[in-house]
C-alpha cells in the first residue's frame, strides 16, 4: 500500500519559488498542477520551464495556457486530462500541434470525462486503489483508454466505471494566503486543489500573500502546513487567471494567447524573452506590460 | 435578406430559453446553453438554478461569463462546492433537471462528440474533450442540446461518441443503464428537432419564422425525418428581445461561442469552424 507522504514534517518549508521546484519537481515525475480557472498556479509552470524539466508525466483537469506552454517547450511525455482548451476563446495550439503532429515532441495523452478525473484525485487523496462513478457509459472513451474499466457493484449489480487513482509525485496548486507555519488558505471556486494537494507524495503552494494569522471565511478550504511540502510566496502568481479577492481573470491576454501560441515560431519567441529570459514572474509580468503605462488587468472588451 | 431584429443566434438562445421552467434545476454549459439559461433565469424563470461544473450552483451572473469559472459566477452563486461534490453529489446524485451542452457533431440519435474531428490516434482536428459532457448526458434528467444547423455537425456517423444520446435508438440507451432519460431537444439556428418517442430518431418539429423545411433538410448530413405538423415558433416577444439586447449591450455577443465547439479545435488549418459553414 501506498503511502502518501515519505517523511513527516511538523510544517511546511516557506521556500523562494525557484527553491522549490528545484527541490521537489525532477524529470520524470507525475505533476499535477491543478485550479479550475480559478488560482492557476502559472508562475511555477513558468520556473518549471525556465528549469528545463524534461519527460513529465503532466496531470490536470483542464490543460489550458500553463500546460500549453510547458508542452510546447518540451516539458511532457504524456498527457492526462478531461478538457483541453482555451476557454471561452477556442484551442491549445501547443498541445494540439504536439498531439496531431507530434511537435516538439509526441505527446502521449490519457483521456478522461471530469467526473472520472474527480472521482480519481478523490480516490488518490483517499488512498484507495481507484475511483467509481455512473461514467463513460456509452461513450468511445473507454475504448481509447484502457485505465478505464467497468465493474459489477457486488450489491446491486450495476454496471459501474473505474479509475485508477491519481497519485502524483508532485502536486502544485496556487492559494490566497498562507500563514508563516505554511498553513494554507484558499476560497472562492476550490476546484480539485485540495484533492491533489493530499492524493500527492510532495507539494507545493505558491499563495498571493503570507500573513501572519489566516482568518478562514465561510465555505473556504484549509490546508494544514503539516500536509504540505513547501510554500512560495508568488503575488499575482495565477495570471492570467483570477484570484478572488485579489486580482480579476485577464480575459484580454486569454485572448492575445491565441495569437501569441499560433505559429511554432512566434511562441517559441515569446516564451524566450518573456519567460526564460526572465528571473521570475514578477519579472515577466513587467515584460509583458506594454510600454508606458500598466495593462490593465480587467478585460478590454465591450 | 431584408433588415432583421434579430438575428440567427439570437432566435435560437430564445427557443432554447422557452424550455426551461421556473424553477428548474440546469446544468449549464458555457456559450450559448449559458446565455439561453441565462435569458431564462432573466424572463420567465426567474427562480431557476444555474449549476456550472466549476461547482458554483445558483449562480447569477450580470455578464455572461466567458469561462465555466469566471469570478462573476462564484460571487453571485448560492454556494459554491468542490468538483468531486459538483460531479458526485449533485449530478450524479440526481439534482439536476436539464443538462444543457453543445457539440461540435451530433448524429440522428443526438449522440455528441467534441474529441475529435478524424481517427482518435491521428486526428484531423483535435477538439477539447469530454469535460463535463458525458457524465451531464449520463445523469440528468434530461438534456438539451444547442448546435447551429450545417452538414459538418450533423453527420451520419460521429467520428467519435463523447456524450450518449439514444446511442443506436429505440431503448439502446435504457438497455445499458444510463439514468437520465436523454435529450429532449435539439435547439439549432433553424429549429428544432425532438426524438421519435419509438425510436428517438430526431425529427423537425418546429421552425422559426425565416427558416424553411427545404434549409433544415439541406443542412442535414441524413436523411432528415420532418413531422406530419412542423410548429411555427414564435419570434422572440418584446421582453424577450429586450432581455437578449440589454445582454448585448453587454460584452455579450463575443460570448456566444460554444466551447464545445471552441476548445482544441475551434478552427481546422484554413481557420474554418469545425462545426461547418456558419
Amino acid at each position: 500500500m501506498d503511502s502518501p507522504r515519505a517523511s513527516v514534517r511538523t510544517m511546511a518549508l516557506i521556500l523562494d519559488l525557484r527553491d522549490a521546484i528545484r527541490e521537489f519537481v525532477h524529470d520524470g515525475d507525475t505533476v499535477a498542477m491543478e485550479g479550475f480557472t480559478h488560482l492557476i498556479p502559472s508562475a511555477a509552470g513558468h520556473e518549471i520551464i525556465r528549469q528545463q524539466r524534461r519527460d513529465l508525466t503532466l496531470v490536470r483537469m483542464t490543460p489550458d495556457l500553463i500546460y500549453d506552454q510547458m508542452i510546447g517547450m518540451g516539458c511532457a511525455r504524456k498527457l492526462v486530462f478531461s478538457w483541453g482548451g482555451n476557454p471561452g476563446v477556442g484551442s491549445l495550439h501547443r498541445l494540439r500541434d504536439a498531439v496531431e503532429h507530434g511537435w516538439p515532441s509526441r505527446l502521449e495523452i490519457e483521456e478522461h470525462t471530469h467526473a472520472g478525473m474527480a472521482a480519481a484525485y478523490a480516490a488518490g487523496a483517499s488512498n484507495l486503489p481507484f475511483g467509481v462513478l455512473r461514467g463513460y457509459l456509452g461513450t468511445d472513451l473507454p475504448g481509447q483508454n484502457p485505465r478505464v474499466k467497468f465493474i459489477d457493484c457486488p450489491f446491486s449489480g450495476e454496471r459501474l466505471a473505474a479509475v485508477p487513482a491519481i497519485r502524483p509525485d508532485v502536486a502544485i496548486v496556487h492559494a490566497q494566503q498562507a500563514d508563516r507555519e505554511g498553513n494554507v488558505l484558499l476560497w472562492g471556486i476550490v476546484g480539485i486543489q485540495k484533492e491533489a494537494v493530499m492524493a500527492a507524495r510532495r507539494s507545493i503552494v505558491t499563495v498571493e500573500e503570507l500573513v501572519d494569522r489566516l482568518e478562514p471565511r465561510a465555505n473556504s478550504v484549509v490546508l494544514p502546513g503539516w500536509i504540505i511540502g513547501a510554500v512560495s510566496q508568488v503575488a499575482g502568481g495565477a495570471f492570467p487567471s483570477y484570484a478572488m479577492g485579489y486580482y480579476p481573470r485577464d480575459n484580454a491576454f486569454y485572448r492575445q494567447w491565441d495569437e501569441i501560441s499560433r505559429e511554432r515560431d512566434g511562441f517559441t519567441q515569446w516564451i524566450e524573452r518573456h519567460v526564460l529570459a526572465t528571473e521570475d514572474f514578477a519579472e515577466f509580468r513587467r515584460s509583458i506590460a506594454p510600454p508606458g503605462g500598466a495593462r490593465s488587468s480587467r478585460e478590454t472588451d465591450g | 435578406m431584408a433588415k432583421q431584429e434579430y438575428t440567427a443566434d439570437e432566435m435560437m438562445t430564445v427557443a432554447a430559453a422557452r424550455m426551461l421552467h421556473d424553477r428548474v434545476v440546469c446544468f449549464v454549459g458555457i456559450g450559448l446553453p449559458s446565455a439561453a439559461a441565462n435569458l431564462a433565469r432573466l424572463t420567465h424563470a426567474p427562480s431557476a438554478v444555474l449549476i456550472y461544473e466549476s461547482g458554483t450552483i445558483g449562480a447569477k451572473p450580470e455578464v455572461l461569463p466567458l469561462s465555466i469559472g469566471d469570478g462573476e459566477l462564484a460571487e453571485t452563486a448560492a454556494t459554491v462546492v468542490s468538483i468531486p461534490e459538483i460531479f458526485a453529489y449533485w449530478l450524479q446524485g440526481g439534482r439536476v433537471d436539464i443538462g444543457f451542452l453543445g457539440a461540435a457533431q451530433i448524429d440522428r440519435f443526438a449522440n455528441l462528440n467534441t474529441t475529435v474531428i478524424g481517427d482518435y490516434r491521428a486526428p484531423q482536428v483535435r477538439l477539447p474533450g469530454a469535460g463535463g459532457a458525458a457524465e451531464i448526458a449520463c445523469s440528468a434528467r434530461e438534456v438539451l442540446i444547442m448546435l447551429r444547423h450545417g452538414k459538418r455537425a450533423f453527420v451520419p456517423r460521429l467520428d467519435f461518441v463523447t456524450s450518449a444520446g439514444y446511442l443506436d435508438g429505440s431503448d439502446s440507451r435504457q438497455r445499458l443503464g444510463l439514468p437520465g432519460s436523454g435529450p429532449r431537444a435539439v435547439i439549432t439556428d433553424l429549429g428544432i428537432l425532438t426524438p421519435d418517442p419509438g425510436s428517438k430518431e430526431l425529427v423537425l418539429t418546429g421552425l422559426y419564422p425565416r427558416a424553411t423545411v427545404e434549409q433544415a433538410v439541406a443542412a442535414t448530413g441524413w436523411p432528415l425525418r420532418v413531422a406530419d405538423e412542423v410548429a411555427q415558433i414564435e419570434p422572440p416577444s418584446a421582453a424577450e428581445l429586450a432581455s437578449v439586447s440589454a445582454d448585448r449591450a453587454r460584452p455579450w455577443r463575443e460570448r456566444m461561442k460554444t466551447d464545445a465547439t471552441a476548445g482544441f479545435g475551434e478552427r481546422d488549418r484554413n481557420g474554418e469552424r469545425a462545426e461547418g459553414p456558419r
